[in-house]
Formats: structure tokens, C-alpha cells, sequence
């Protein structure tokens, strides 16, 4: 009985907190353009309409205005990954048919925490409990693609319109090429160990999370992500300022560009190689937008680059032959081709 | 006790390892740390999530770093 209380006391802890922390949050959101206007105008006293002022605007407003995005989201998304264990998405997944099974992966691989790093024991873990490849892949494409900072930083940087895009067009790569893998029926391609794995199944019972534990995961979430990538935000936002208008289209532009064919997978061929989160190609791509390359193309990098990299395919080789990596990237480089040319196209 | 680090060596695992070493530490448990880098044992745990962190062939930490302060806490929990 005694215990019984002292559960529901640390339950009940602190509560308060996210109300005084959103309420400081929405104030500071709303007064943010104010507060800028009156510094650049009234404190520093520059004179509104010229460049330098301009840029300046921008830059001091978009920088806590990404910041704060990004805080609310990572906290929000940080208390909802709670829910989102890989043993519960892994149960989801168990003998599901094709297409659901992809459907449901693609989706779950958007809120289920994932670290490259764990790539290996993830497959496993999958692959033993009995989740069909193809529906594997669809979540291994997924997580590192599609993520909640990409999201507030497209949204931050190039708005609404194209961040939709980006998580939409994600998702159908996603589905559409774990779907041909499980298709082809390329399960002889995995390395034979894989099946000899056994995986005890014991240590799965669910610790019970108080919801304190869930507000101080999104409160962890914040601390960790936004220590890695803060540096990138404020690169990725002086050039979106710096460059605004003011870089002439020149080599990368006329070879990235709309008239050329050849660009996007020629943008996916330089991704390959590269290594970076979403986080972290975010201000890249920035620059690539302004010296001139097309969206479709400078997006189709973005997808190469986080989502087929050679320290991936590395890891990978432990685990699958080579003729089932060269589907992978093949099938996942198409997808995307087709992503960038549709938009190339459209916009 | 009987403490074992499961992870394939990525920072977080390293990580881990430091901190397990000086929870020991501050703590004067007797125990022996471990850490298990072969695939195969790791996944005979049932982790799915590295690094991760086994007291006595129990899991109680997976995918996650906790501080020194917490790991105290969990190892006088298992004592």
C-alpha cells in the first residue's frame, strides 16, 4: 500500500513543469519578432529596408525561431518514442504481409528510436523474431530518412511545402522499395549466420514508465540531439542569411541545375560516399538551393546522402551478401532518381 | 556481481563502459565488469538496442547512456 502511494507521488511530480515551460515557450514564440524588430531598430539602431539589416533580421530571428521548433518537437517527439519501443515495433511486424508489413514499418521507422550504430542488432533481432526482409529494409530506410529534425529544419529553412515532400516522397521510397526486396525473394542473399541466431526473447517484459520517466526522456532527448546539431543550425541559417540573393549561380548551379538530365543522379552518385545526419546535410543543402541547384535535385542528395551511405553499407556487409546490398542501394538510388526528377519537373 | 557491457564498439558503448567502470568504483561493490563485443553473444541477450548493460544475465539498460549517479542507484537496487 505504502509503495502504491509513493508510485502515484512521483507520478504526480513535477507536473507542473511542462505547464511552465510551454507557457514560457509560447510567449517567447510570440513575442520573438517584436523583441528582434526593436534590437536591430531601436538598440543597434539600423535602418530598416537595407541589405546588411536584413540579413541580420534574419539571422537573429530565425536562429531562436528554429531553436525553439526544434525544443518543442524533440521534447514532444522525445515523450512519444517512449511508446515506441523496437521490441513492441518488432511485435507489430511479426509475419505481416507485404505491403501492410512495409506500410506499418515505414511508418513505425519514424518514431521508433534508432541509432545507425544499433543497424546490426536491429536486423538480427527483426530477421530472427520473424519479420519478413523486405519489411526489415522498409524500416531501415525509414528511420535514418525521416525523422523529426529534418522535419523542423525543412520547415524552419524552406517551409511547409517542402518538408511534406520530403517525409512524403521518403515514405513511398521507403515502402516502395522494402516491398521489391521482399518481392524478389532475396533471403538467400543474407549471410547464413543470421539464421543460426538465437535470441533469447526473456528481457522483453516492459519496464513500467511513470510519466515523469517519459517527461525526462523528452527532456534527455532535447539535451542530446540539440548539443550534436546545434552547430549546424546556425551554419546552415548565416548561409541561408549571408547567401540570400546574393550568390550568382555559377559551376555547381549550371551542373546541379534544372536544365541538365544528368543531375540528380549525378547529386546521388556524390551522396553515396558522404556521411551525415539529416541534421547535419540540412545547412549543405541550404547552400546547394542557393548557388542554383534545383529542388528536386538538392533533395534527392539530401536522401542519398542520409539514406544510403558507405559506413552503412560497411556495417551491413556483416550481414548480407553482396548481390542483396547492391539491390538495396540500387532499388533505394531509383526511387529516389524518380523523387528528384518528378520534382524537377512539377516545381 | 557480475556486470556485463554489451555493444559492437560505438562511442555510446565506450561510453557506457567508462561509466560503469567509475559507478563501480565510487560505490566499492565487488564485481567484475565485463564487456561483450561478438554479435552473437550480444544477441543472445535479446537487445535490439546497443549499448546495453546486463547485471547478474539480467538486462536493465538498453540503448541508452545513464550517469554515473543512476548507475549507482541500479546497482544498490541489485545488490
Amino acid at each position: 500500500m505504502r509503495e502504491k502511494v509513493i508510485a502515484i507521488n512521483r507520478n504526480m511530480k513535477g507536473w507542473f513543469i511542462p505547464v511552465i515551460l510551454l507557457t514560457l515557450w509560447i510567449i517567447t514564440y510570440w513575442k520573438l519578432q517584436p523583441v528582434v524588430d526593436y534590437t536591430i531598430n531601436n538598440i543597434f539602431g539600423l535602418v530598416s529596408g537595407k541589405h546588411l539589416t536584413e540579413t541580420l533580421r534574419f539571422f537573429i530571428f530565425e536562429v531562436p525561431k528554429v531553436i525553439l521548433l526544434l525544443v518543442l518537437i524533440i521534447f514532444i517527439v522525445g515523450i512519444i518514442r517512449t511508446y515506441f519501443t523496437p521490441e513492441k515495433t518488432r511485435k507489430v511486424l511479426e509475419g505481416k504481409s507485404l505491403f501492410t508489413g512495409n506500410l506499418l514499418a515505414s511508418l513505425l521507422g519514424i518514431v521508433t528510436p534508432f541509432c545507425s550504430c544499433s543497424a546490426i542488432p536491429l536486423f538480427l533481432g527483426f530477421v530472427e523474431a520473424g519479420v519478413p526482409l523486405g519489411v526489415t529494409f522498409s524500416f531501415l530506410i525509414a528511420a535514418p530518412m525521416i525523422n523529426e529534425v529534418a522535419l523542423v529544419l525543412l520547415i524552419g529553412l524552406f517551409g511547409w511545402k517542402v518538408a511534406v515532400i520530403y517525409v512524403g516522397t521518403g515514405l513511398v521510397i521507403a515502402i516502395f522499395s522494402g516491398w521489391l526486396i521482399g518481392k524478389l525473394h532475396l533471403e538467400k542473399y543474407v549471410a547464413e549466420w543470421v539464421y543460426s541466431v538465437k535470441a533469447s526473447h526473456e528481457n522483453e517484459a516492459e519496464t513500467k514508465l511513470l510519466f515523469y520517466d517519459r517527461f525526462r526522456a523528452g527532456y534527455e532527448a532535447v539535451s542530446e540531439i540539440l548539443g550534436k546539431i546545434w552547430i549546424y543550425i546556425i551554419i546552415g541559417i548565416a548561409v541561408g542569411a549571408g547567401a540570400h540573393g546574393y550568390v550568382p549561380q555559377d559551376f555547381l548551379g549550371s551542373l546541379l541545375g534544372k536544365e541538365n538530365w544528368y543531375g540528380v543522379p549525378l547529386a546521388i552518385i556524390m551522396g553515396i560516399p558522404m556521411y551525415s545526419n539529416a541534421a547535419g546535410i540540412i545547412p549543405i543543402v541550404s547552400v546547394l538551393l542557393e548557388k542554383g541547384v534545383s529542388l528536386g535535385t538538392a533533395l534527392a542528395f539530401m536522401m542519398s546522402v542520409v539514406g544510403l551511405s558507405l559506413p552503412e553499407i560497411i556495417i551491413l556487409k556483416k550481414v548480407l551478401k553482396w548481390q542483396l546490398i547492391t539491390a538495396f542501394v540500387g532499388i533505394v538510388a531509383i526511387g529516389i532518381v524518380f523523387v528528384g526528377f518528378i520534382f524537377n519537373y512539377v516545381m | 556481481m557480475d556486470i556485463k557491457i554489451l555493444g559492437t564498439g560505438c562511442p555510446r558503448c565506450k561510453a557506457l563502459e567508462r561509466a560503469t567502470i567509475d559507478a563501480v568504483k565510487e560505490t566499492g561493490l565487488n564485481a567484475t565488469v565485463s564487456k561483450v563485443e561478438d554479435i552473437m553473444e550480444i544477441m543472445k541477450f535479446g537487445v535490439m538496442t546497443t549499448p546495453a548493460l546486463v547485471i547478474n544475465g539480467q538486462v536493465v539498460v538498453k540503448g541508452k547512456v545513464p550517469s554515473v549517479n543512476e548507475l549507482k542507484d541500479l546497482f544498490i537496487q541489485k545488490l
